[in-house]
């Protein structure tokens, strides 16, 4: 096992190492013999799949599990962390990938539960406001949780942490949420921190992050420990074949796609949310192409949820008018209807929303196949087709499960979502709208499920594609337009589209402002 | 004048289990926990309190063993719902039939018996105010206890740490967890409290209320405490006022019999949980404004991964 990283630290001890750590659970090995040495004044990062065991692994750093063997040194003496507390006693600390705040607490009183509560709650605030103007992580004590956006939330978060004063802070992609200009800010206390003498564990899949920010990497596959490197010494390429223990095959656009007529039309769409927590849709109007795929982008909460909730007929709209399906007004239709009409829609959610979790495959394939795919006989559920839809769709998009016709929640995320959107291309929509396609899903199933989305597009239907992921969009959509406090953007040819723009159009800026900062930037 | 005195003795009489049982449950929402046996521990609270009380010749110990028997009803939820991850509806209702049967089981032999209601505490000076003394500081025990019992759980729950840990395992079992509190053990506590609560709120019943037991005897009041502790929208000040005016509906409907008004007595029984209907009504409208008003993860069932 190369261990070029290590070659500048002969001088120094290792703060935290972990030594064959092993976590079985039954008969899965989460973690299978993983061995990882963490410096202060370093950034470590900690790359995998979903699934390879970086979270169990960090999980058993701080305290939270138990390993099934294997020992953690803290410098150089063996410990054995019997909970969180006892993790943020010693200087460990954790910024969660799923927030661990509670929403209806204020901001003052979530930092107050992550302490251990030695210090009165006024001291602490006090020296809350101290840290978040220390590090410019601005923060309103008194503000309620679920008020904040994401970007504060995971400020808090951090702060939270910070207030420790830890060692070792441990951070489980911390970027999902952010828009690049948020990244771009967390870097930077980030890199302070390092400066500092902390050390940090950088838990990411985005690999140009990696290469920016992190001076070793870990990476897991399967639960094994596969190479620790030196990132800036690896392409993003090297990285990625040795996490998914694969070339990743590159999606591609069928080359001889024709743009037709609008099959999907927004028109000036306007919406009060029935949510408490929800955003009004301002005004949002787009078209949507034969043969070309839009990519939605914005940070979450800006109204994506409920323009899927108009789109796919969940919420009526006001007017019959505001969404148009190949030429029919669909606006007061109900999903069934627009099904009819030859649309299909994927949520966000995989568990819940898109799938009954408690119900088998075929069940799931004809609660949105009932209606236009010939499922149900005379009133009568026809097992046999149900039954051939989920063969059809695990023959081609390669859904892997235990048996013919498991339960949804028993699949892995990846395998759930190549069911999901393959179970509506398979019905060929003329009009497919996908939210986040590839959330939480491996690298090798988000290609197909992309390569899937791009060769219906080929086939001449209108694809949009609400997708938190710039990346992704900039790899499949012809055209990207930004959502922003429930108002959509003019949507920006792919060539023209770039990193920065996008970003600032995420963070509110108008398109000409973002056009010429994007100018300043050189971009 | 007199009357007016006595209506509102009457009406102090009959809030008081109701607070003494909802301010116990309020407790246990806000860790998160749905327990709808309230009126099953209220009556065994009720039966074992009078058969401490008559055996000892005791109130005090009868409201011991009030206590103890809710807390044992509560501990039989705990082990379902907590530690074999029953659904907590289920567990809850199924704990109000057990607590109604095995309530008559044990009170059989103390029906028709006859005790000593507890003593009103007079309290030196005070009490000798015209009106305001006798109905203020002229009270048994239970009443000043009920009292200073929200006083104290609203202390707890908003100046402690104790306090906010347990509304934050209310809020969110899963990031309680991640940060490493026992969420399990906070929401067995909280239970237990609760079950005492009831416990005394049913032992009130036999031993300050009517001097003697019979079975079924707290007549739907758990039910009533539930509704609640919706209707104070889980903060402990509404609920003394909620628990008053619910207090005062179910007595006022005895006068207006009493006076040949008319109104339907069954309309008034009723009147509690319209209430309580009006006010969901009114918290889900107004919902926009104040975040999510029940403790988020109220009624849901948590298992550690471990």
């Amino acid at each position: 096992m190369s261990d070029q990283g290590s070659a500048s630290h002969s001088a120094r001890a290792p703060l935290l190492q972990a030594i064959g750590i092993t976590k079985r659970y039954g008969s899965f090995l989460a973690n299978d013999d993983v061995s990882i040495d963490l410096y202060p004044g370093e950034i470590h990062a900690l790359l995998g799949e979903n699934g390879a065991g970086k979270s169990t692994l960090v999980k058993a750093m701080y305290g939270l599990i138990q390993p099934s063997a294997g020992e953690l040194r803290w410098l150089g003496e063996k410990i054995e962390l019997t909970g969180p507390a006892d993790a943020r006693a010693r200087g460990i600390a954790m910024v969660f990938q799923h927030f661990s705040l509670f929403d209806n607490l204020t901001v003052a009183e979530n930092v107050a539960l992550g302490l251990d509560g030695s210090e009165s709650f006024a001291a602490m605030s006090a020296r809350l406001a101290q840290v978040s103007r220390d590090y410019g992580l601005p923060l309103d004590p008194k503000r309620e949780v679920w008020r904040l956006s994401v970007g504060e939330r995971q400020r808090i978060e951090i702060v939270r942490a910070l207030m420790q004063n830890p060692k070792l802070l441990i951070l489980d992609e911390p970027t999902a949420v952010l828009t690049p200009q948020e990244a771009d800010q967390l870097f930077t206390v980030l890199e302070r921190l390092k400066s500092e003498g902390r050390a940090l564990l950088y838990i990411s899949h985005k690999l140009d992050e990696v290469k920016r920010l992190c001076d070793t990497a870990t990476i897991l596959r399967g639960g094994k420990k596969v190479a620790t490197c030196n990132p800036r010494a690896e392409t993003a390429a090297s990285m990625a074949r040795m996490m998914v223990g694969a070339d990743i095959g590159e999606v591609k656009a069928t080359t001889a796609r024709a743009v037709t007529v609008p099959r999907l039309l927004i028109r000036d769409l306007s919406l009060e949310p029935d949510d408490p927590h929800g955003t009004y849709l301002r005004n949002v109007g787009v078209e949507v192409f034969g043969g070309e795929i839009l990519g939605l982008a914005g940070v979450a909460g800006n109204g994506q949820d409920e323009l899927f909730a108009a789109l796919s007929g969940e919420r009526p709209c006001a007017n019959e008018d505001d969404v148009i399906i190949d030429g029919h007004a669909a606006g007061h239709l109900s999903v069934t209807q627009r099904r009819k009409l030859g649309a299909a829609f994927v949520p966000e959610e995989r568990l819940g929303h898109g799938t009954a979790p408690r119900m088998k495959l075929s069940e799931n394939a004809l609660l949105t196949g009932h209606a236009a795919s010939r499922m149900v006989k005379h009133g009568f559920v026809d097992r046999p087709a149900t039954l051939k839809a989920v063969d059809a769709t695990t023959a081609t998009f390669d859904v892997r499960k235990a048996k013919r016709d498991p339960e949804a929640a028993s699949l892995s995320g990846g395998n759930l979502q190549k069911f999901i959107v393959g179970r509506e291309i398979l019905r060929e929509p003329g009009v497919l709208v996908v939210s986040q396609p590839t959330w939480g899903v491996d690298a090798g199933a988000a290609a197909v499920i992309r390569q899937a989305l791009l060769d219906l597009s080929g086939r001449g239907s209108a694809v949009l594609v609400i997708s938190q992921d710039l990346d992704e969009l900039l790899e499949i959509s012809d055209r990207i337009a930004v959502m922003f406090h429930g108002a959509l953007s003019e949507p920006v040819a792919r060539a023209d589209a770039t990193r920065e723009k996008l970003g600032l159009l995420m963070g509110g800026a108008s398109p000409e402002s973002a056009k010429e900062a994007s100018h300043a930037l050189g971009a | 004048m007199l009357i007016v005195e006595a209506i509102i003795l009457s009406v102090i009489a009959a809030s008081t289990p109701l607070l003494l049982a909802a301010a116990g449950e309020l407790v246990v929402e806000r860790s998160g926990v749905l327990n709808l046996g309230v009126e099953g521990m209220m009556i065994m609270g009720a039966a074992c309190g009078f058969a401490g009380a008559y055996l000892s010749g005791s109130t005090f110990v009868g409201a011991l063993c009030g206590i103890a028997a809710g807390v044992a009803l509560a501990f039989v939820f705990a082990v379902l719902t907590l530690g074999l991850a029953v659904n907590q509806v289920a567990a809850g209702l199924a704990l109000t039939i057990l607590g109604t049967g095995l309530s008559g089981l044990i009170g059989a032999g103390f029906v028709g018996q006859k005790i000593v209601p507890a003593p009103h505490l007079y309290i030196p000076w005070l009490s000798d105010i015209p009106v305001a003394g006798k109905i203020l500081f002229a009270q048994d025990g239970f009443v000043y206890f009920s009292v200073l019992l929200v006083v104290g759980i609203w202390w707890f729950l908003y100046r402690t740490r104790g306090g906010l840990i347990l509304r934050a395992v209310g809020d969110s079992h899963t990031s309680a967890h991640a940060l490493g509190y026992p969420v399990l053990k906070i929401r067995l506590l909280a239970v237990l409290f609760g079950g005492g609560c009831a416990g005394l709120a049913g032992a009130f019943l036999p031993l300050a209320y009517t001097p003697f037991f019979i079975p079924g005897m707290t007549a739907g009041r758990g039910w009533i405490a539930l509704a609640l502790v919706v209707f104070s929208s889980w903060l402990p000040g509404r609920l003394v006022a909620g628990a008053y005016l619910f207090g005062a509906v179910t007595i006022l409907q005895l006068h207006a019999q009493a006076l040949g008004l008319g109104i339907p007595s069954q309309l008034m029984t009723a009147l509690p949980y319209l209430a309580t209907v009006i006010v969901l009504v009114i918290i889900s409208r107004a919902r926009g404004s104040a975040g999510s008003v029940a403790p988020a993860s109220l009624g849901t069932v948590f298992v550690p991964d471990r």
